[in-house]
């Protein structure tokens, strides 16, 4: 594929001089032999841990190991403050939206994002109308994806308000840099990244029902078979708290929601619920679930249950709304936006869809209520049946697709055979929301493996680095 | 605890032991059907019945040669018992759970896992010489019984593992027992005939036991042998220290101090430790071995239900 300008390195300036001195020094000590031979230390170690993850579409129980790259991803740390700022900043503006949308809906009123646009999304909870839960936290955890574009800009690509995963892998890779390459370390002061679950803890425990003395929280799976359940797992042995499916749950007539004990039934106050709006309760939502727990919403409604994040968050991550948040932050904060949104086409208005389909060839299209990448057409690399396809989706329904410019996404240093060669990245910080916000210093980095490839969602070929967020150059 | 929780962790530990115990009972059988003089045929087939397997075995191969004994025990992923199977099973449990095993712990058995399949892929090899193979999953099974004493809190997970390590101990010994005495018994009555010291050996060896019965009783004499794998109280693979340890586990899961058993399994287990604290080995032999380890497998099986009614499967509340 061709580039019309260079990349934009992470490591180097486009003249070769290295952003981050001692990490390059370090790296250029260590021969190409030993890059590999540690990278293949750091897939053993992950696979004897368990370190993996479910892939749909083959036997179920198949699992693989999310390839590792023991180059890490540097963010100087003058930069990381002004990142750091941009998503507190637009969490808080897109909680304030949600408890406006579900309530009196003044952002709707005032015609800033028309009425329809939310009406009409598919991940609009009408359940929701008339909540707010306990200390206006609708989303406890985010992960905002973003990518640096080849002028240097780093964009946010989409606001992650659901069920946000990948942490377990940002504390994950730091351990194991830390086990198969401690020469790179030297020189360096990072950020620490281990009071993650300790944090993640506080903030659940904190929006508890207020009548709860000693609060119970829990982590909700799928189950084994999901994608991301070592994640699950994971976190829930790091704060110590169970890890529960659906049926180890059940509700009572006074909405109380417990879980079945060697020893009896145990309240439940809290549930870090890792299971998608629609499964989560067949009453209320999809009645072909097994995976949910009937009466959930009810409980959540009355109050009795705290659910992390709550339903009805994705409305604010619909990839139309998307193109809205500025507004948002300058409507509810009056401020101007820290971080930059990707100029975006919402193929739901005729004059933007116009240009969409006339200039496919170059656009990024997006179905406005997916997420891991799939359903997405890149224009330039696409072939003309695929981009004609496409077309004719949209045409179809125009509400469900967005198309953005592509973006060249910044690259970093990777292990190729043995040898370095320069892969793109995205990231994703993770943040915790609440009175006191806490953004977890750098979060993770996808890396696309495939030369060229910007696709870097595990499901397609991605892999994953350690990021370091520096304390001083 | 949760109880799904709970179900695992039992399940996890008794597939770990079964894992071990099958290899334990193949790498006796190999040593000793080399210059064995009854029928390899039978010796081989008595590790099928000691695992319930006969007719299923026989409806997939052709014929009960060392080789397909030895394949289906080991790697036939349409056995449930084999130690692929039960291997597979233990870390899908345990990777269940993994938020309540130690790391350490889940590492063990995760690893145990990957060699075991890694290690299948040379299966001709294997079966032609399966002795080191056997010797690594005896050694892994110990490494996470090791692990899990080393680093895991004596609380509700940990007993629940412990109940399912001893009920399956008693299960295999008792199991193991019944099908090689039931060899050796035509031997016992000819009288005349020298006892085979070798293969009342080997039974106490497919127990790992020989040392331990040397120690204790010196020479072997066929009701000892009874006795020791019965009967006694320190053993850790007899009939008795299963139960008397099962007892004590149950005993901590309920927190009953009192000296009446607080629900059906435990009723049960302190019954059957008490029959067994009253038998004599040759009691045992006179009424006829096979009738009293039959008698025995059936109070296992009861124990199991009780401990799944009274822990594992709670109704949802209407």
């Amino acid at each position: 594929m061709t580039q019309t300008a260079p990349n934009y390195d992470e490591l180097l300036t486009p003249s070769g001089v290295p952003r981050h001195s001692a990490l390059s020094e370090c790296l250029a000590a260590l021969s190409a032999d030993v890059l590999a031979e540690r990278q293949k230390l750091a897939e053993e170690e992950l696979l004897e841990k368990g370190i993996t993850f479910a892939v749909y579409g083959h036997d179920a129980g198949t699992e693989k190991i999310w390839p590792f790259d023991v180059v890490p991803r540097p963010i100087p740390a003058h930069e990381w403050q002004q990142i750091e700022a941009g998503l507190k900043q637009r969490i808080r503006a897109l909680n304030l939206f949600l408890d406006d949308v579900y309530n009196e809906g003044r952002i709707l009123r005032d015609a800033v994002i028309p009425e329809a646009l939310i009406r009409t999304a598919k991940t609009y909870r009408p359940e929701c109308r008339g909540f707010r839960p306990p200390g206006g936290v609708w989303t406890h955890v985010t992960g905002t994806d973003l990518v640096r574009h080849h002028d240097g800009t780093l964009y946010v690509l989409e606001d992650n308000l659901r069920c946000p995963s990948g942490v377990s892998y940002v504390l994950e890779n730091r351990e194991i840099m830390k086990r198969v390459l401690p020469e790179v370390f030297e020189g360096s002061v990072i950020a620490p990244i281990d009071d993650y679950p300790e944090r993640l803890l506080e903030k659940l425990l904190s929006t508890a029902p207020a009548d709860a003395e000693h609060p119970t929280a829990v982590v909700l799976t799928p189950g084994i078979y999901n994608s991301a359940y070592f994640e699950h797992s994971f976190l829930a042995q790091q704060m110590g708290i169970e890890l529960v499916t659906g049926p180890d749950l059940f509700v009572d007539r006074d909405d109380t929601v417990w879980m079945k004990t060697t020893r009896g039934p145990r309240k439940v106050d809290v549930i870090y619920r890792r299971i998608d709006d629609d499964f989560l309760d067949p009453e209320v939502f999809r009645p072909d679930s097994m995976l949910g727990v009937p009466g959930l919403m009810r409980a959540f409604r009355a109050g009795r249950v705290t659910l992390a994040n709550a339903p009805g968050t994705g409305v604010a991550d619909d990839k139309a709304v998307y193109q809205y948040v500025p507004d948002i932050i300058r409507y509810y904060l009056s401020e101007e936006p820290i971080l930059s949104n990707v100029p975006t086409y919402l193929c739901s208005d005729p004059q933007q869809c116009a240009y969409v389909l006339e200039n496919l060839a170059s656009l990024v299209v997006k179905p406005t209520n997916e997420s891991g990448g799939y359903g997405i057409l890149m224009g330039p690399v696409a072939s003309q049946d695929e981009r004609e396809r496409c077309a004719e989706s949209i045409r179809r329904d125009p509400r469900n697709y967005i198309a953005q410019p592509m973006l060249t996404l910044s690259t970093v240093p990777t292990v190729i055979n043995g040898r370095l060669a320069p892969r793109h990245v995205d990231l994703r910080p993770f943040i915790l929301f609440g009175e006191q916000t806490f953004v977890l210093p750098g979060g993770l980095t996808r890396v696309a493996l495939r030369e060229g490839s910007m696709i870097v969602n595990s499901s397609q070929g991605g892999g994953s680095k350690d990021t370091w967020v520096l304390q001083q150059n | 605890m949760l109880c799904r929780v709970a179900d695992s962790l039992f399940w996890m530990s008794r597939y770990l032991e079964r894992a071990e115990n099958q290899a334990r009972f193949i790498d006796v059988t190999s040593s000793i059907a080399l210059g064995y003089r009854g029928s390899e045929q039978a010796l081989w087939s008595s590790l099928l019945h000691a695992g319930g397997d006969a007719e299923a075995f026989l409806q997939r191969y052709a014929a009960p040669t060392r080789e397909n004994i030895i394949n289906y025990l080991l790697f036939d992923r349409r056995n449930l018992n084999s130690v692929v199977s039960c291997l597979t099973a233990a870390r899908e449990n345990a990777r269940s759970v993994r938020e309540t095993l130690t790391a350490p712990l889940w590492e063990a058995v995760n690893r145990f896992y990957l060699r075991v399949r890694t290690d299948a892929a040379q299966q001709p090899r294997i079966l032609k010489q399966p002795h080191q193979f056997l010797e690594r999953i005896k050694r892994s099974a110990h490494q996470v019984l090791g692990v899990r004493e080393a680093t895991w809190s004596h609380e509700d997970a940990w007993h629940f593992s412990s109940l399912g390590y001893q009920l399956e101990r008693a299960d295999k010994t008792s199991r193991i027992l019944d099908v090689r005495y039931f060899l050796l018994l035509p031997m016992l009555h000819t009288g005349s005939e020298q006892l085979d010291v070798v293969q009342w050996a080997a039974l106490l060896e497919s127990t790992g036991a020989l040392q331990m019965y040397r120690r204790t009783w010196g020479p072997i004499q066929p009701a000892r042998v009874v006795d020791f794998l019965v009967l006694s109280p320190t053993f850790p693979r007899s009939l008795r220290f299963c139960i008397d340890a099962a007892e004590a586990t149950l005993r901590a899961i309920s927190g009953n101090t009192t000296a009446d058993p607080q629900n059906e399994a435990e009723a049960l287990v302190s019954e059957t430790s008490r029959r067994l604290a009253s038998l004599r080995a040759e009691d045992i032999m006179a009424t006829g071995l096979h009738p009293f380890i039959d008698q025995f497998q059936t109070t296992l099986n009861g124990i199991g239900a009780a401990v799944s009614g009274t822990y594992f499967q709670i109704p949802t509340p209407a």
